[in-house]
C-alpha cells in the first residue's frame, strides 16, 4: 500500500484505472438494469415493485461500504499516516453519502406499495439515516481542517467511531422488529431465487465499479487542489526572500 | 380496503431519483477534476515560464 504513497505513482495508476472502471461500470450497471427491468418476471408477492431492488440493494451496500473505507483510510491515517489515507477518506465521502440518499429515497419509495407507507422508524431505516448525517458531519470536518489548515486526525477519529453504527446496520432486522425484510444474502447462501440474484449481483458489481471511478475523480481532483496550494504557497514564500533581502543591501 | 397502486409509478420513480442523482454525481466529480487538474497545469506553466 505504501509504493502508492506517491502521489506521482499514484496518479499514473489512476490515469489508466479511471477509465477502465468507468465505462466498464457503465457497461455492467446499464446492462444489469436493463435485466432486472425488462427480463426478470414480477414476483408473486411484490408484483412489479420487486425491479426496485437491482437499484436499492447495491446504492445500500455502497453506502455502507463507503464508510467502511473511510474508516480503514482514517486508520491507515492514524497507524502508519499513508499521505494518501485522507484523500482517500474525503473522496469516499460524497459517493457514500449519495448512495446512502438513493438507498433512502429507492427504499421509501419500495415502501409505500409493498408496506404501504413511505417511512417508519424502525432499525434499519433510522440506523441508515443516521449515517446519511454521520457522512454530512464527516464531510463538513473535513472540509473545514482542509479550509483552516487544521489536523486531519478529528477527522480520522470521526471516521472510525462513525463505523460503529455499520454492524448496527447489518444486525438491526435481526436485533429488532422492523417492516424490513431479514438479510436475504449471508456469506455463502442467499434466500433469493437465481433469476434475482443474478441482476443482482451484476448491478453491484457495475456500481461498485462506478463507485470506484468517481473515488479516482474525487482524488485527483483533491491531489491537484493541494499541489496546487503548495506551489503557490512556495511561489509566495520565494518572493518574499529578496524583498526582506533588499533593505539589507540598501543599508550597505 | 387496500388501494390499488401501479407498481410502474414507483418503480420508474425510484430508477429516475436513484439513475439522476448518480448522473449529476458522475458529472460533478469530472468537473470538479478536469478544473482543478487544469489550474495545476496552468499554475505549474506560470511557474516555468518566470
Amino acid at each position: 500500500m505504501h509504493i502508492y504513497a506517491n502521489p506521482k505513482r499514484f496518479l499514473s495508476l489512476a490515469k489508466w484505472l479511471l477509465p477502465l472502471l468507468f465505462w466498464g461500470g457503465l457497461v455492467l450497471s446499464a446492462g444489469a438494469l436493463a435485466w432486472g427491468m425488462f427480463l426478470v418476471p414480477p414476483d408473486h408477492l411484490m408484483g412489479e415493485s420487486v425491479r426496485i431492488l437491482f437499484i436499492h440493494v447495491p446504492a445500500a451496500w455502497l453506502g455502507m461500504g463507503g464508510w467502511t473505507g473511510i474508516a480503514i483510510a482514517s486508520a491507515m491515517l492514524l497507524i502508519w499516516k499513508h499521505p494518501l489515507a485522507s484523500i482517500a477518506a474525503r473522496a469516499i465521502a460524497l459517493p457514500g453519502m449519495t448512495f446512502t440518499a438513493i438507498c433512502l429515497a429507492t427504499g421509501s419509495i419500495w415502501g409505500r406499495p409493498t408496506w404501504g407507507t413511505w417511512w417508519v422508524w424502525d432499525g434499519r431505516l433510522t440506523s441508515m439515516l443516521v449515517l446519511l448525517f454521520l457522512y454530512a458531519g464527516y464531510i463538513a470536518l473535513a472540509q473545514a481542517a482542509a479550509r483552516e489548515g487544521g489536523s486531519t486526525k478529528i477527522a480520522a477519529i470521526f471516521g472510525l467511531v462513525g463505523a460503529i453504527n455499520i454492524p448496527i446496520i447489518n444486525r438491526s432486522v435481526v436485533w429488532w422488529n422492523s417492516l424490513h425484510q431479514p438479510p436475504s444474502i449471508t456469506a455463502g447462501n442467499s434466500a433469493i431465487d437465481p433469476t434475482f440474484l443474478w441482476p443482482l449481483l451484476a448491478a453491484v458489481l457495475g456500481f461498485s465499479l462506478l463507485f470506484g471511478a468517481i473515488v479516482l475523480m474525487r482524488m485527483r481532483a483533491l491531489i491537484a487542489e493541494q499541489q496546487v496550494e503548495a506551489r503557490l504557497r512556495r511561489r509566495a514564500l520565494a518572493d518574499e526572500v529578496p524583498e526582506a533581502g533588499a533593505p539589507a543591501m540598501a543599508n550597505s | 380496503m387496500r388501494e390499488a397502486l401501479d407498481h410502474w409509478d414507483f418503480v420508474i420513480a425510484a430508477y429516475a431519483i436513484g439513475l439522476g442523482a448518480l448522473a449529476l454525481l458522475i458529472s460533478w466529480s469530472w468537473q470538479t477534476m478536469r478544473r482543478a487538474e487544469r489550474r495545476r497545469d496552468e499554475v505549474k506553466r506560470q511557474g516555468t515560464d518566470r
